[in-house]
C-alpha cells in the first residue's frame, strides 16, 4: 500500500493551518491569558491530587465501560435489517446532544431515588438502589457517550466495502471469522481514537460528577477550577489544574494515536452491503436482546423528559421561543465554521499518513475546562469590544471548537480511507482543489460530513458553554433561557423548554445526518 | 515486486536520483496528472460514485466542467469502446470487461503520449482480455502513443511485439525486441519462463 | 439592535456589532448575576421604573452567578465598566471590599427591615431571606426541629456544594454559627442523610421537586412561590431551634465610576417602593425595606425564625476555609 506522506497543497495548507490557528487561540490562548493574568502557577493542595484521581479514575472506567458496550450494539445494528432501524440508529444519538441537566434529570426519573427502576423493586419487595456515587457517575456518562460511541463504530462497520463481507461469505466465515478478519482490524483502527473521546469528555465533567457524585468525594478537577476561579480567585491555580488536564489530553491523545492501526481494507464499489453471516437464531435473540436493552437504557430517560415537559411546550413565553431561534442561528453558524475547519484539517492529518501533532491539536478543545477558555477570552476580548456584543460570535466559535474533536473522530478514518483508495487515481488525474473537492472529497465523506454536522449543530444547541459568561438580556440561547426558568421556580416551563430543546437539536442533528446518509443508488 | 507506480516516470515515486525528460524538458518535479502519460492501474481505475460519463470525462477535465463539445466527445468516446448508452450507470452495475472499457475510454480522451498499463486486465478471461489489448494497441495507435505495460504474462508482450524490459533480481535490462527475446531468453526470463 | 446582531451572525462575521444604544442619555452600568436580568425576574420592572426618572440608560449586564459576579469584577479590576455591582451577598462581601474597588454608598440615613442591624459602609441591602430546609408537607409527617433531630433522622436531604454555590456556603456557615466547634461533629451526623451535593440551588431544588429528596436547602420564602404562583399550598419551610442563618444580598458602587450621580441616585432608588415591590414575586425573597402596599398576600404563611443567625463578612472569611475543610472530612468519610 502506498502508505507514504503525500505534498498538501496550498490550499489544503492554509486550510489546515487556519483550522490549527482557530484551535490553539481558542484553547492554548485563553489558558495563557489566564496564566499572564495570574503571574504564575500557584501550587496544588492534597485535594487537587485527590480530585484528580478521581477525575482520572471514572474517566477510565467510564470511557472504558461506554465502548466496550458499544461494540455489540453496533455490530447488531451493523448486521442486522429491520423495520425502523434508520430511526432508531437516529434516535440512540440523542442522549448525547442534550443538555446536562436535562439528561441528569431524565436519568433520575428512571433511576433516581422515587425513579422508576426504584419503584419497580420497591414492589417486588426488594431494596432501593442508590445511582449515587462512583457508580451513578459512571452511569450517567455512559448513558451520554455510549451513543457516540456507537456511531462512530458504526460508521466503521458502513466503511468496511461490501465486497468484503461478500469475500467473508463466500469462504464460509462465521461471524467469530469475520470478527477476526474484519471486525478486530476495524476496531484496532477506531478503538483507541473512541476511547480517548470519551475519556477527554468525562475529564471535563462537572456538572454529572457532582450532581450525581453524592459528595465532596466525588470532586473533579473542573470542580477544583470552578471553586479557584469563582471562591478563591486564585487564577494560578486555576490556571495549574486547567494546564494538568490539557497535558493529560495530549499525553492520551498521543498513547492512543500509537495504538491505532490503520484497517487497510481496501475500496469497494459502494455495493449494498448484504450480510450472509448472521444467520443463527441464537445470534438474533442476543442481537434483539442488546438492541433492546440498548434502546431501553438510552431512550426511556429521554422519553421521561418528553413526557414531562410536552404539556408545557404550547404555552411556553416569548422569550423562549426568541431564544430558541438565536439557537438555531448560532448552531447553524457553529456548524458551517466547524466544517470549514476540520475538513482541511482532517485531510491534511489523512495524507500525512501518521498520526502526529495535528491529530492532538484536534483534541485539544476536549481537554479543555470551559470556564478557562471563558474567563481567557474574556480576558483577550475585552479590551476590544464590549462582552455583550461578542456573545454570539464568540459562542458560534467556541461551539465550533468543543465540536471539532467528534467531527474529526469520525472525518479522520474516512479521509484516511479516500486518501489509500482514490488518491493515486485521482493524482494521476490531475484532480486538484476545488475539482477535487467538488468530485471525490465531498460525495466520498458525504455520511461522515453529515453525521458530523448534525453533531455538532446539536451540540451547540444544547450548550451552555461561555455564553453564560458574556452573555446579557438580548443575547440569551435557548439552553441559558431554560437554565433561568429553572432559577425562577418555573420547572414546569424549563420541562417545556427541555422538549423543545430536545425536538430542535434532535431536529438539526437528523435533518443533516440525513442529508449526509440520503445516498444515490445505494 | 514490480508496481506502476514504484516507476520513477509515474510521478509516484521519487527519484532518488537523475533527471526525467520528455522531448527535451525535464518533467520530474511535475505531479502524476501533469505528465504527459496516462496510467490504468491494476484496479481502482474508476469513482464509485460518479457516473460511467462523470468518469470518463475526467480525462477531459479534471474539474468536469465540460463544455458541449466536450460532452460530445465523451458520447463518442464511449460508443467508440463499445459503451454506447451507458453513460448515465455507475461502476458498480458494469461487468469488470465494462469497467475496464470506461477506463480505456478514458485514456483514450486523455491523448497522452505515454500510456502505463499495470496489469489492468488480469482479472478478466482470456477472450475478454485479448479483446482489451487489442483495443489498447488501437487507441495506441489512434492516438500516437507509447504503450508501456508491466505484465507477468508473455502472451501479452508477444501480442503488443515491440520491445521488452526484462526486470529481474532489481535490475531492468536494457529494452530489447520482444519476439526475438522470448524466442531466446536470457537465463533470469528462461527461469521465469520454465522453459 | 437584535435584527443586526443576527444578520452580523449570518455572515458568520465576527465582527462586532455596532449597539445602537441611544446617543444622548447616560448609561448606568450595572453588573448583576443571571437570574435577576431574566425574563421573570426582578430587571425588567427595576429598568423600566428607574428610566422613566433618572433620564438615563440602564444597562443590565449579566455574569452568572453571585460568585461568578464577583470574580468578573475582580477579573476587570479598576478598569470595569461597571457602575453598580449588584447581587453579591454577606459571604462574599469581604473579598469584595478587600478588592478597594468600591466606594461608600452614602445612604446613610436609610433604615431596613433586616432581622439584624446593619451599618455597612460599603454595600446597600435590597433583598434578603433566611435559609431553611424545604419539604413537602403531603410526604413528610415528622418534620425535624433542629439539625441534630435531623441528622438523627432518616429524611434524605439534597444541598448544594459549598465550594461552587452561595446557598452550599450559606449552609457551611449556618451550621458553623449554630454550633461552632461541634460543627464537624454534626456533618458527620448529617453525612447519611445527603442524597447528593449539587453544584447550585437549581439542581439541588429540581432534584426535591423531582422526588429525589425529602428536603432541600433553600428559603423560609420558597413555600411563597408555589402557593402564589402555582396555588400549591403543599411546600413548607422547617423551623429550626438554633436560628437561621441569613442570606442578604446587597449592591455597591464602584470607586471608578465615572457616573458617580447617577450611581448614587440607583443606590437610593433601591430604597424606594418601585424597587423594593418587584422584589418578592420575581426574586422571591423579603424586600430589604417593606413596601408601603406591605408584602404580597401568602407571604404571611411563611415561618418566621425567632433566630437569626449571620457572621459579620470579615469572619465569615475568615472561617470559610477551616469550616470547608472540616465539612469535606465529615463527608469524605
Amino acid at each position: 500500500m502506498a502508505d507514504r506522506a503525500q505534498p498538501l497543497s496550498a490550499g489544503l495548507r492554509l486550510g489546515a493551518g487556519a483550522a490549527v490557528l482557530l484551535t490553539l487561540a481558542l484553547t492554548l490562548g485563553p489558558l495563557g491569558a489566564v496564566l499572564a493574568r495570574a503571574g504564575t502557577f500557584a501550587a496544588l493542595g492534597p485535594a487537587d491530587w485527590a480530585a484528580l484521581r478521581f477525575t482520572v479514575a471514572q474517566a477510565t472506567v467510564s470511557a472504558a465501560l461506554s465502548l466496550g458496550l458499544a461494540v455489540p450494539v453496533a455490530r447488531a445494528l451493523a448486521r442486522r435489517r429491520f423495520p425502523g432501524r434508520g430511526l432508531l440508529i437516529t434516535l440512540l444519538g440523542a442522549p448525547f446532544i442534550l443538555p446536562v441537566i436535562v439528561a441528569v434529570m431524565g436519568l433520575l426519573a428512571i433511576f433516581g431515588r422515587s425513579g422508576l427502576v426504584n419503584d419497580g423493586l420497591a414492589a417486588l419487595g426488594i431494596g432501593r438502589i442508590s445511582i449515587y456515587g462512583f457508580g451513578g457517575v459512571v452511569l450517567a456518562h455512559v448513558f451520554f457517550n455510549l451513543p457516540l460511541a456507537v456511531r462512530l463504530l458504526l460508521q466503521g462497520w458502513l466503511a468496511i466495502p461490501a465486497e468484503r463481507f461478500r469475500l467473508a461469505a463466500s469462504l464460509g466465515f462465521g461471524p467469530g471469522d469475520i470478527a477476526r478478519h474484519l471486525e478486530r482490524p476495524m476496531l484496532k483502527a477506531l478503538g483507541p481514537g473512541i476511547f480517548v473521546t470519551i475519556f477527554l469528555i468525562c475529564l471535563t465533567s462537572f456538572a454529572v460528577a457532582l450532581t450525581l457524585g453524592g459528595g465532596p468525594r466525588a470532586t473533579t478537577v473542573e470542580l477544583a477550577i470552578y471553586q479557584a476561579f469563582r471562591f478563591d480567585f486564585d487564577l494560578g491555580r486555576a490556571a495549574h489544574l486547567a494546564s494538568l488536564q490539557l497535558a493529560l489530553c495530549a499525553a492520551t491523545a498521543l498513547v492512543a494515536a500509537r495504538f491505532t492501526v490503520p484497517s487497510a481494507f481496501g475500496a469497494g464499489l459502494d455495493r449494498p452491503v448484504a450480510r450472509w453471516d448472521a444467520g443463527g437464531a441464537g445470534l438474533r435473540v442476543l442481537d434483539t436482546l442488546l438492541l433492546g436493552a440498548a434502546a431501553l437504557f438510552l431512550l426511556a430517560p429521554l422519553a421521561a423528559v418528553f413526557l414531562t415537559g410536552l404539556p408545557r411546550l404550547a404555552t411556553l413565553p416569548e422569550p423562549v421561543w426568541r431564544a430558541a431561534l438565536r439557537s438555531v442561528l448560532v448552531a447553524c453558524g457553529s456548524t458551517a465554521v466547524a466544517m470549514g475547519v476540520s475538513l482541511p484539517l482532517a485531510l491534511a492529518i489523512a495524507r500525512r499518513g501518521r498520526a502526529g501533532m495535528l491529530e492532538v491539536v484536534g483534541m485539544l478543545p476536549l481537554a479543555t475546562s470551559s470556564l478557562v477558555t471563558g474567563t481567557g477570552l474574556f480576558l483577550l476580548l475585552r479590551p476590544l469590544a464590549s462582552p455583550g456584543d461578542l456573545a454570539l460570535p464568540v459562542t458560534v466559535a467556541v461551539n465550533a471548537a468543543m465540536a471539532l474533536p467528534f467531527v474529526l473522530r469520525a472525518l479522520i478514518p474516512a479521509a484516511r480511507d479516500l486518501e489509500a483508495d482514490y488518491g493515486r487515481l485521482a493524482q494521476s488525474l490531475g484532480m486538484r482543489g476545488l475539482s477535487r473537492l467538488w468530485l471525490l472529497t465531498l460525495p466520498r465523506l458525504r455520511r461522515p460530513l453529515g453525521f458530523s454536522a448534525g453533531l455538532t449543530a446539536a451540540l451547540s444547541m444544547g450548550d451552555l458553554g461561555v455564553i453564560a459568561l458574556f452573555a446579557d438580556e438580548d443575547h440569551t440561547t435557548l439552553p441559558l433561557q431554560l437554565y433561568r426558568l429553572m432559577g425562577a421556580y418555573r420547572m414546569a416551563d424549563a420541562a417545556g423548554a427541555a422538549v423543545l430543546l430536545l425536538g430542535l437539536s434532535f431536529g438539526l442533528f437528523w435533518m443533516f445526518d440525513r442529508g449526509g446518509r440520503a445516498d444515490a443508488g445505494a | 515486486m514490480l508496481v506502476l507506480e514504484n516507476i520513477v516516470i509515474s510521478g509516484f515515486f521519487p527519484a532518488a536520483s537523475g533527471r526525467i525528460l520528455w522531448e527535451g524538458r525535464d518533467i520530474s518535479g511535475l505531479a502524476p496528472g501533469e505528465r504527459p502519460l496516462s496510467i490504468l492501474f491494476q484496479d481502482q481505475n474508476l469513482f464509485p460514485h460518479l457516473t460511467v460519463a462523470q468518469n470518463v470525462g475526467l480525462g477531459l477535465c479534471p474539474s468536469l466542467r465540460l463544455t458541449a463539445a466536450e460532452t460530445a466527445r465523451v458520447d463518442e468516446a464511449l460508443a467508440r469502446t463499445g459503451l454506447a448508452g451507458m453513460g448515465d450507470r455507475r461502476p458498480r452495475t458494469l461487468s469488470g470487461g465494462q469497467q475496464s472499457r470506461v477506463a480505456l475510454a478514458r485514456v483514450l480522451l486523455r491523448s497522452q503520449p505515454l500510456m502505463l498499463l499495470d496489469e489492468p486486465f488480469s482479472a478478466l478471461g482470456p477472450a475478454l482480455k485479448d479483446e482489451m489489448l487489442d483495443l489498447v494497441s488501437d487507441i495506441a495507435v489512434e492516438t500516437g502513443a507509447t504503450v508501456l505495460m508491466v505484465s507477468h504474462d508473455p502472451d501479452d508482450a508477444r501480442r503488443f511485439s515491440g520491445e521488452t524490459i526484462v526486470v529481474a533480481e532489481g535490475r531492468a535490462a536494457a529494452p530489447e525486441p520482444t519476439q526475438a527475446l522470448l524466442d531466446n531468453p536470457p537465463p533470469a526470463l528462461a527461469a521465469y519462463l520454465g522453459t | 439592535m437584535r435584527k443586526t446582531q443576527i444578520s452580523t451572525l449570518m455572515i458568520a462575521g465576527l465582527l462586532a456589532a455596532t449597539p445602537v444604544a441611544a446617543q444622548e442619555k447616560p448609561v448606568l452600568t450595572v453588573y448583576t448575576y443571571d437570574s435577576f436580568v431574566s425574563d421573570w425576574g426582578p430587571g425588567p420592572q427595576i429598568e423600566t421604573a428607574f428610566e422613566a426618572e433618572c433620564g438615563c440608560d440602564l444597562k443590565f449586564v449579566a455574569t452568572g452567578d453571585g460568585a461568578a459576579l464577583l470574580s468578573r469584577v475582580l477579573l476587570e479590576g479598576a478598569g470595569t465598566e461597571a457602575d453598580i455591582v449588584l447581587g453579591l451577598d454577606t459571604s462574599l462581601a469581604a473579598a469584595a471590599a478587600a478588592s478597594g474597588l468600591f466606594a461608600p454608598h452614602g445612604q446613610d440615613g436609610t433604615v431596613y427591615d433586616l432581622p439584624v442591624a446593619w451599618t455597612d459602609p460599603l454595600f446597600v441591602p435590597y433583598d434578603w431571606g433566611w435559609f431553611a430546609f424545604v419539604y413537602d408537607k403531603t410526604k413528610s409527617d415528622t418534620v425535624p426541629a433542629d439539625f441534630e433531630a435531623l441528622a438523627a433522622s432518616d429524611l434524605k436531604i439534597v444541598i448544594e456544594d459549598p465550594r461552587s454555590s452561595t446557598p452550599g456556603l450559606g449552609l457551611l456557615l449556618w451550621v458553623k454559627a449554630a454550633y461552632g466547634e461541634r460543627a464537624g461533629a454534626i456533618w458527620e451526623g448529617l453525612s447519611d442523610n445527603i442524597v447528593t451535593v449539587t453544584p447550585g440551588w437549581t439542581e439541588a431544588y429540581g432534584l426535591f421537586l423531582e422526588g429525589e429528596a425529602d428536603m432541600v436547602l433553600s428559603y423560609t420564602t420558597s413555600p411563597a412561590y408555589h402557593l402564589i404562583a402555582e396555588s400549591d399550598d403543599s411546600k413548607a419551610a422547617a423551623a429550626f431551634r438554633e436560628g437561621h442563618y441569613l442570606q442578604v444580598e446587597v449592591a455597591a458602587k464602584l470607586a471608578g465610576t465615572d457616573q458617580g450621580a447617577l450611581a448614587d441616585r440607583f443606590l437610593a432608588f433601591i430604597a424606594t417602593d418601585a424597587f423594593q415591590g418587584a422584589i418578592p414575586e420575581t426574586n422571591w425573597m423579603y424586600p430589604a425595606i417593606t413596601p408601603t402596599s406591605g408584602l404580597p398576600k401568602g407571604f404571611e404563611t411563611l415561618i418566621r425564625p425567632d433566630k437569626s443567625l449571620l457572621f459579620p463578612p470579615e469572619e465569615a472569611a475568615a472561617l470559610r476555609d477551616a469550616a470547608l475543610a472540616e465539612w469535606q472530612t465529615a463527608l469524605s468519610r
